[in-house]
């Protein structure tokens, strides 16, 4: 893997608001880093707007799982039903597509559900046991309650270490700490 | 008119919109975390939790009894037999999916409608859906005569050779309910996966730490996560939508498909969903009142929900009304005899009582008093209001079901049902069951989602302007 396993992850830098992350962001973004990612305590759509991840594969997955499902049960229950192990039930013929199209639909929702989660997950490269972000104590005690992170990451081409540290501190920031792998 | 009942200078009330506040003001992110987390943090267990636990696990203790003399004796010790030979196991089956889907509605439909008024309740709603699905599930279950073999309902390879028939209602069932089942959970746990993330980090206790660490599944709060993670949680929304209404409309199609006085009708589906939404209500109800209470969450559940409850049940109430009404209606209009004979009997017969028992719980009582706003906003009135219609939609069941059977086209099969101390020990069971796992769930999972309650902050919002000019 390109990811360095020692030295720092990156510098990380606290802020109060929602809308001081997303201004500093949005101007590290224009400055041209790349590697970059902000951390926040509920949704916030701005910030990942500017730093320029505006669309994810989720619906895809969705979709595509969906019609599996779909499928899948369909020709399950016409292969039962007219292969397997017909059965003659009132007369009625033994490929009765408007009865099957019950369970179909379940497993339309079944399949589509748990690919949307599931692909959540590994979109997000969860579960992840070990984080180096979690080795920063401020990050640890506040990310997930009050506080805004901006993390610039080591591997980005306009790392280093004292300018990088000096262009956060130019937004006023709570804290810039270094974070060890 | 209802309005006048409050003053403009009512704290309740939010001066922009005239409406009830959503949440009472003061709360800062930390507030939030602190007022949520901390019920499930502190290490003191009070005494009326182990209290209501040890009721709770005394009467699931009968559950266990009453099914395990089941398993050795069989379905003949319950009071089903013909000609009614479906009797509570159905009824109960109905009333708990029924009350679940309430939880789905709440964090599905009025999540894709933006009814962010919601997002204190979704959580426990939630997890009521979950455990009203266990009960639920238990019943079918236990019914089949042989529950050791309950697998045999899934299509899978067998020496037997033997495979399903996809042309009956009850095997749609399986699937429809599994598949309920299924997607309640796993919503359910991606809703709690950030707030496992808070709890992580405020936990002193190490093994709190890693428990919930293991739970939050390694959650950091990146912004791409969180995106994924909102299109996720609106995508299952959606597909929550529609499974939460065809799972009640498969289970009316176990009546309505089947050629019965009573039950072979059309109105079924939309009048058993939104029956299912009628209880279901009145279960948060009875959940979130005595919750709020005790929990001192009167700043984030507050009067607005209790209000906005209650218009909800007025609106399903009045579908169902509507249900009802259309079921004499059509038995007269019909111009069948038996149609004809078996509501007369529904209303006069021997069972008679058990109609207006419904009529009075569901009608007479809710739907005119639910229309002011000053009583739906009254603890008392509401919490009472919620077991009336519990009673009321349990007795729905009770006449589709046994007033439907016990007097069928000839005279000379008649018979009666009487439940046997068997039938109310189960069924007294799962309310053991539901309560133990509930207080389960309050002690240790966040009962309120606190990232959804953050979003609802003024604080929460980023002032453009401000972005640009750099503040």
């Amino acid at each position: 893997m390109a990811v360095p396993r020692e030295g720092i992850y990156g510098l990380l830098a606290e802020f109060e608001t929602p809308t001081a992350l997303v201004h500093a962001a949005k101007a590290a973004h224009d400055a041209g880093w790349r590697r970059l990612d902000c951390y926040a305590p509920y949704p916030l759509e701005e910030a990942a707007e500017v730093i320029g991840f505006h669309k994810n594969r989720v619906p895809l997955l969705t979709l595509v799982g969906g019609l599996m499902g779909l499928c899948a049960m369909f020709s399950l229950e016409t292969w039962i039903s007219t292969l397997a192990y017909p059965l003659n039930i009132a007369g009625r013929p033994t490929y009765s597509w408007p009865a099957f199209v019950v369970p179909a639909y379940e497993w339309t929702i079944l399949f589509a559900g748990l690919s949307a989660a599931f692909g959540m997950l590994a979109l997000n490269g969860l579960p992840s046991l070990y984080h180096p972000l979690f080795n920063a104590p401020n990050f640890r005690s506040s990310a997930t309650v009050d506080k805004f992170f901006l993390c610039l990451e080591a591997t980005d081409p306009k790392f280093d270490r004292a300018e990088t540290k000096n262009f956060l501190e130019g937004f006023h920031p709570n804290s810039v700490v270094e974070v060890e792998y | 008119m209802a309005t006048k009942d409050f003053t403009t200078e009512d704290p309740r009330l939010d001066p922009a919109t005239g409406e009830l506040r959503v949440l009472a003001p003061g709360q800062s992110f930390k507030s939030v975390t602190a007022k949520i987390a901390d019920i499930v943090l502190t290490p003191h267990t009070s005494l009326g939790w182990l209290m209501l636990f040890s009721i709770g696990g005394s009467v699931a203790t009968m559950l266990l009894v009453a099914v395990t003399w089941l398993f050795l004796k069989g379905v003949g010790i319950w009071a089903i037999t013909q000609p009614v030979a479906w009797g509570f196991a159905i009824i109960n089956f109905v009333w708990w999916i029924g009350i679940g889907h309430a939880g789905t509605l709440i964090s599905a439909i009025l999540l894709l409608f933006k009814q962010g008024w919601r997002n204190s309740i979704n959580r426990f709603a939630e997890a009521m859906t979950i455990f009203a699905v266990v009960c639920a599930g238990l019943f079918p279950l236990i019914h089949v005569g042989r529950p050791w073999l309950a697998y045999w309902l899934f299509p899978y390879p067998n020496t037997m050779n033997v495979w399903p028939q996809f042309r009956s209602p009850l095997l749609w069932d399986v699937f429809a309910v599994s598949t309920y089942a299924t997607i309640s959970v796993v919503f359910w746990y991606v809703g709690l996966v950030p707030d496992f993330g808070t709890m992580r980090d405020r936990t002193k206790s190490k093994f709190g730490q890693y428990i919930y660490g293991m739970l939050s599944l390694g959650w950091r709060g990146s912004v791409r996560h969180w995106m994924r993670y909102e299109t996720a949680s609106l995508l299952l929304a959606g597909l929550a939508t529609p499974l939460v209404l065809s799972v009640h409309t498969v289970i009316s199609f176990d009546f309505a498909v089947a050629i019965l006085p009573g039950w072979h009708t059309t109105i079924f589906p939309p009048y058993f969903v939104a029956g299912a939404v009628y209880s279901g209500f009145a279960m948060v109800l009875t959940l979130a009142i005595p919750l709020r209470k005790v929990y001192h969450l009167e700043g984030l559940v507050t009067d607005r929900h209790i209000d906005n409850m209650g218009k909800v049940m007025l609106a399903t109430g009045g579908i169902v009304a509507y249900g009802y009404g259309m079921e004499v209606f059509m038995a007269w209009y019909s111009a069948s005899h038996w149609e004809l004979f078996m509501m007369w009997n529904r209303m006069f017969g021997p069972m008679g009582w058990s109609y207006w028992v419904l009529i009075a719980c569901n009608i007479a009582i809710p739907l005119t008093t639910l229309w002011v706003r000053k009583w739906r906003t009254n603890l008392t009135f509401m919490f009472v209001m919620s077991l009336i219609v519990n009673t009321g939609m349990w007795f729905e069941r009770f006449v589709i079901v046994v007033t439907s059977l016990y007097r069928d086209f000839l005279p000379s099969s008649w018979g009666t049902y009487r439940a046997t101390k068997w039938d109310y020990m189960t069924y007294a069971g799962t309310f053991g069951l539901f309560l133990s796992l509930f207080l389960l769930f309050i002690r240790f999972v966040p009962m309120i989602p606190m990232h959804e309650i953050k979003m609802m902050l003024p604080t929460a919002k980023v002032k453009p302007e401000a972005v640009e000019a750099g503040d």
